[in-house]
This record gives structure tokens, sequence and C-alpha cells, in this order.
């Protein structure tokens, strides 16, 4: 293989860093689902380069887990963008501070 | 060989991942995303991950982002929603903030030795391989991942169809639409009241 792990590496950092940006960021909550997801996969990148260096399975296994969860996630998230919806709630997580201490 | 294929998916997934986050219309983002799990899988393939790389895009392209773009499109226009009133001081910390977690990810992984990458055999990273790691040594890991789902596919149900969905009173649809809807519906109806007279004054005449 040409290409060394380290270079692997610094992809899945500087794409984790472009969605923690968005997820810092942006106000929509679908975007920052979408930002999340961004996140998710840099880690997934890791995982399964680590996983290569190693020579194990092991690394895979644990990316397939964390897509599971992801998807988890998402559904759990897009069910609250809906409900918001319907209770015609503004969009904007900077309005909705209704829990704020 | 490697070399160009890494490199073109590498940037292909920066400039997609700048896109999923930038764009302010969410369905464009979705789509960027698309293109972001794409490149991703390439990567996972260079790394002789074929197993996980096909199941990126089927669960990923495959079912993620249709629910996305299905929800998307129910949430409509107001959904895009810019950068607003942010303090500026804020982003710029934000941004300095990610910078120095990239900038420190790269130096530690430069300078880290991990030293040589394993020697694979064939079989490294196919489904067989894949299944047989997960349901013999990770079969519980599995199975908790399972019951998440089930519970979190409830949790969809209960947050997406439970209660019923609030009818907007007149005076706050009006101050959503504006006033040049008000003065148009206002006009319709005077509109149609005069059809309605002038019709009922002509019967009687006649």
């Amino acid at each position: 293989m040409s290409v060394g792990i380290p270079s692997f590496l610094i992809v899945s950092a500087i794409l984790f860093t472009i969605g923690l940006v968005g997820v810092l960021l942006r106000r929509s909550p679908l975007t920052i689902l979408l930002s999340l997801e961004v996140m998710l996969n840099s880690v997934n990148l890791t995982l399964v380069a680590f996983s290569r260096q190693v020579g194990g399975s092991d690394g895979q296994v644990f990316a397939l887990v964390v897509m599971g969860i992801a998807a988890a996630e998402v559904v759990v998230g897009l069910g609250l963008v809906v409900a918001m919806t319907r209770r015609a709630m503004v969009l904007d997580t900077d309005e909705l501070r209704t829990l704020n201490g | 060989m490697d070399l160009v294929v890494f490199f073109i998916a590498s940037v292909c997934a920066i400039a997609s991942a700048i896109a999923v986050v930038a764009q302010k219309n969410p369905f464009v983002s979705a789509l960027a995303l698309l293109g972001n799990l794409a490149s991703l899988a390439a990567l996972m393939l260079l790394l002789e991950a074929q197993f996980v790389a096909a199941a990126q895009i089927i669960v990923y392209a495959g079912a993620v982002m249709v629910m996305f773009l299905f929800v998307i499109a129910y949430v409509g226009p107001r959904g895009e929603i810019g950068p607003g009133a942010r303090k500026p001081w804020l982003v710029a910390l934000s941004v300095f903030a990610a910078l120095l977690i990239t900038v420190e990810i790269i130096v530690v992984v430069v300078g880290a030795s991990i030293g040589d990458v394993a020697s694979v055999d064939g079989d490294y990273g196919s489904p067989a391989a894949i299944g047989k790691a997960l349901v013999t040594h990770y079969l519980l890991a599995f199975e908790v991942v399972s019951v998440i789902l089930f519970m979190a596919a409830i949790a969809g149900v209960v947050f997406g169809a439970g209660g019923r969905p609030v009818r907007l009173s007149t005076d706050q649809v009006l101050a959503k639409e504006g006033e040049s809807a008000v003065a148009r519906r206002r006009e319709a109806s005077r509109a149609a009241l005069e059809a309605a007279r002038d019709s009922t004054t002509g019967e009687s005449a006649r």
C-alpha cells in the first residue's frame, strides 16, 4: 500500500473539524444533524484506518456499530424535527431556549 | 495509482464536507453529504475494508439519506436558516478552536511513529471475516445495537406521529403571512361580497 495510514488520519481530522464547526455555528437542526453525520463518518474512517494498521477486524466491527448508533441518533433527531414542525415551532436552535436554566 | 485515488477521494470528501456545513439550503447539504459518504467509501476501499465501504453506501446513502431527504421535504423552506445574528468574536473563536484541534491532531499524527502497517491476506475486510467477528466475539455489541435501533424506531414514531398537529389561530397566520397577504385576502373577500350583492340585486330587479 503506497499511501500511509497517517494520511488517512489527517484527512479524518480535517473532516471531523469541519463537522465540528458546522455543529457549533449552524442554527438549523437539520444542518446540525448533517454536520454530526460528517463527524461520525470521519471517526469511522479513523477506526478503519487503525484497523488496517493493526491488521485485525476489531476496528471495522466498531465502525459498523458506530454506523448503527448513528442511524438511531438520526431517527430520534429527525423525529424531533418533525415534531417541532407539527407543533408550528421555529426551527432555530437559537430560538428554542425554553429549557434554558 | 493508490496515491491518485487517495488524493481525489480526500479532496472530494473535504470539499463536500465544507459544502455540507456552508450551504444554506438543507437539501443541497444532504446531497453534499451523499458525495462525502461516497468519497469516504472510496477511502475505506483503499484501506481494504470492502464490507464497511459497502455497508457505508447501503446504510447511509440508501437508508439514512432517504430519511433525511423526506424530512427536509416535509419541513420545506422553514428549514433554510442562515447564519443569523451571531456575535462575530464567537464565530471567530469557534473557527480558531476548530483549527487548533486540527493542527494539534496533525502534529501528533505526523510526530508519532505508529510503526509498520500489518500485512494482511485476501480475507481481510471480507464480509465473511467481519460477519464471523460480529457474531462470535462481538455478539453482545451486535445485539445491543439491534435493541438500540428498535428503541430509536419507537422513539421516532412517538416523536413524529404522537400528539395532534397544532392549528394556527387566524392572528398567527396573518402574522406569518404578512401585511400584503392580509390586504390581498381582504380585497378578494370584498370582491366576492360585491359580486354576490350584484347578483342578488339583479335577480330582485328582474
